[in-house]
């Protein structure tokens, strides 16, 4: 188990930088919501399983982010956060509906007090589930709050569109799109793929 | 190997690049025996397609032997000739499984260009920019092709290249801008702007599916008498076009209409400038033609590649006149099968749009010779072992 820093929670600022961005003000920017969703061409039943496992869903989200279960209903999820800071929180399962949904919370007295849900719902004509992801963040007040606030305003969606359009692309298509390590002319001898 | 790359407006040069390699297990990679340059390489070559970078590798219109397969490939087996279609798709998403292949939604890498430009990501595309996944494409040596057994379509017969290797876009381009044209066999008077080769292979599918008179639009005159070799009837665009098709449709104008032209129409002084100026992406003076001489409730079918933003389109006649408007990028898996039984049974040869064939290495040059139409310029194909 790493050590927390109790006033910190789990985000690690650099000693001697400072981030120019943690000087935005958080009020009313408390309690930022992210809802995305996608379609998938395959039974609930099938995604719900994909993602109650913790190594899929490793593959499906953010780079950057780590996932250890701690128990079956707890994980500790570390991602990181712009300024080589590491946000980090312990999720618990609070609802979990074979086939239907999983609904998780962070512990209580979190840094990051974070809520999420994950829903498969029948997509209408009977073509694929809705898998509709909801996640809320209420972070703390003071700089690193704010700094958490710039965080998730600015890549929380991004990141839970991502992390859906590779699960969707993994679940129907058995792969996840590449260009990374094709060829490429000019002065580069290989390109990375965006 | 040897490519054709992209290093910047107007500027196409053939390099030593690396061998492309398998990176996911639904690849192939395919030795390129025939490629040919695409009237849309001339919006790529000229800098009209966003997101299109240095060192970018083009081609969309190829075909070879299988060399190698990824662990999932089942279909498609090493040894395979196959032409390669220039749209990536997966075969099971819910636009796949509708045969809607052009809008699959799992082979475009860089989702969130087109999402921020067109709301959704459309499908991956070789040699054709970022905004369709920056896949390096076919006028090379070898390429990397993602979900072979869903896109490469097996040739079994032993006809020559040069008659399959359209296959790979413009003949079910052609057909598919003929077919969105909802042809009355006997009845339907279909007029096609622009003589190039989806022109030309659009006014022979329209005649396949029953058009009783195909009507031909350009400026340049090898194209309009190849359109004529065709069966069109075909008009100058730099005349009164509207006066002409009224006068070859007993004053109806066309039931439906193709603007095989696309973004880079010339006749429209106010379009180049505000072009030039950044003002707008694109040329649409063929299509706002188009718009106006089509006959009241009417098809306008739009195979001619668009990238962005157009303006001065007069949707008052769209609306008023109940036109209705049909277009996209080609749904290759759906068309391919079919057109291949047309060629087998002779009922076309495709490779009568053939004007000029070249060496890859030579690849460079056959740019300008096709973008200028110099040399009576209709359609290049490369000999990648050239």
């Amino acid at each position: 188990m790493p050590t927390k820093v109790p006033t910190s929670g789990g985000v690690r600022a650099q000693p001697g930088k400072r981030n120019p961005r943690a000087r935005i003000v958080i009020e009313g920017n408390r309690g930022i919501k992210v809802v995305q969703a996608v379609t998938v061409v395959r039974p609930a039943e099938v995604l719900y399983r994909f993602w109650r496992n913790v190594p899929n869903l490793m593959q499906v989200i953010h780079h950057d982010a780590t996932i250890i279960a701690l128990s079956p209903d707890e994980t500790r999820w570390k991602v990181s956060a712009p300024a080589g800071r590491t946000v980090e929180w312990d999720a618990l399962i609070i609802n979990d509906e074979p086939g239907r949904m999983i609904a998780w919370r962070s512990r209580d007295g979190a840094s990051v007090a974070h809520a999420g849900s994950v829903r498969f719902d029948p997509a209408p004509g009977d073509e694929g589930t809705e898998v509709t992801v909801a996640l809320e963040y209420d972070p703390p007040a003071g700089k690193l709050g704010a700094a958490i606030a710039k965080l998730t305003r600015d890549s929380a969606r991004s990141q839970v569109y991502d992390a859906l359009r590779r699960f969707k692309a993994l679940l129907e298509a058995g792969e996840i799109p590449t260009t990374e390590g094709q060829p490429a002319g000019g002065s580069r001898r290989e390109r990375k793929g965006s | 190997m040897q490519a054709l790359v992209w290093m910047g407006k107007k500027n196409v040069e053939v390099q030593t690049v690396d061998d492309p390699k398998i990176l996911n297990p639904r690849d192939c990679i395919v030795r390129i025996t025939s490629t040919a340059i695409c009237g849309s390489d001339i919006h790529l070559f000229n800098g009209y397609i966003p997101t299109l970078e240095k060192g970018d590798i083009l081609g969309h219109e190829f075909m070879g032997e299988v060399v190698e397969t990824g662990p999932e490939v089942r279909r498609i087996r090493v040894g395979d000739r196959v032409v390669v279609p220039f749209t990536i798709s997966c075969g099971q998403c819910i636009h796949c499984r509708r045969q809607q292949f052009a809008a699959c939604d799992n082979t475009n890498p860089n989702w969130h260009l087109p999402e921020t430009l067109m709301g959704f990501p459309v499908a991956g595309m070789f040699g054709y920019a970022h905004l369709t996944g920056g896949y390096a494409g076919g006028q090379a040596q070898y390429a990397r092709v993602p979900h072979a057994d869903v896109g490469l379509l097996k040739i079994e017969n032993d006809l020559p290249d040069e008659k399959l290797l359209f296959l790979s876009d413009i003949f079910p381009t052609g057909y598919m801008a003929a077919e969105n044209c909802d042809i009355v066999p006997g009845r339907s008077v279909v007029a096609v702007w622009g003589c190039g080769p989806v022109g030309q292979f659009a006014i022979r599918c329209a005649y396949l599916l029953g058009a009783a008179k195909v009507i031909a639009i350009d400026a340049v005159p090898e194209r309009r008498k190849l359109a004529e070799a065709g069966g069109a009837l075909t008009i100058d665009s730099g005349g009164d076009v509207m006066e002409e098709l009224k006068a070859l449709t007993g004053g109806r104008g066309p039931d439906a209409s193709i603007d095989a032209v696309g973004l880079e129409a010339h006749g429209s002084a106010f379009d180049d400038i505000k072009q030039a100026l950044k003002l707008e992406t694109d040329r649409p003076y063929v299509l706002r033609q188009v718009l106006r001489c089509t006959r009241k409730a009417g098809n306008v079918s739009i195979p001619g590649v668009y990238g962005g933003f157009v303006d001065k389109i007069p949707m008052g006649a769209a609306m008023n006149k109940g036109l209705t408007l049909k277009m996209g990028q080609t749904h290759m898996q759906k068309y391919m099968p079919p057109l291949l039984k047309l060629i087998e049974e002779g009922r076309i040869d495709p490779s009568f749009v053939i004007t000029h064939r070249l060496p890859l290495s030579q690849a460079a040059e056959a740019y300008p010779l096709f973008v200028e139409k110099r040399d009576q310029c209709i359609k290049v194909v490369l000999d990648p072992a050239g």
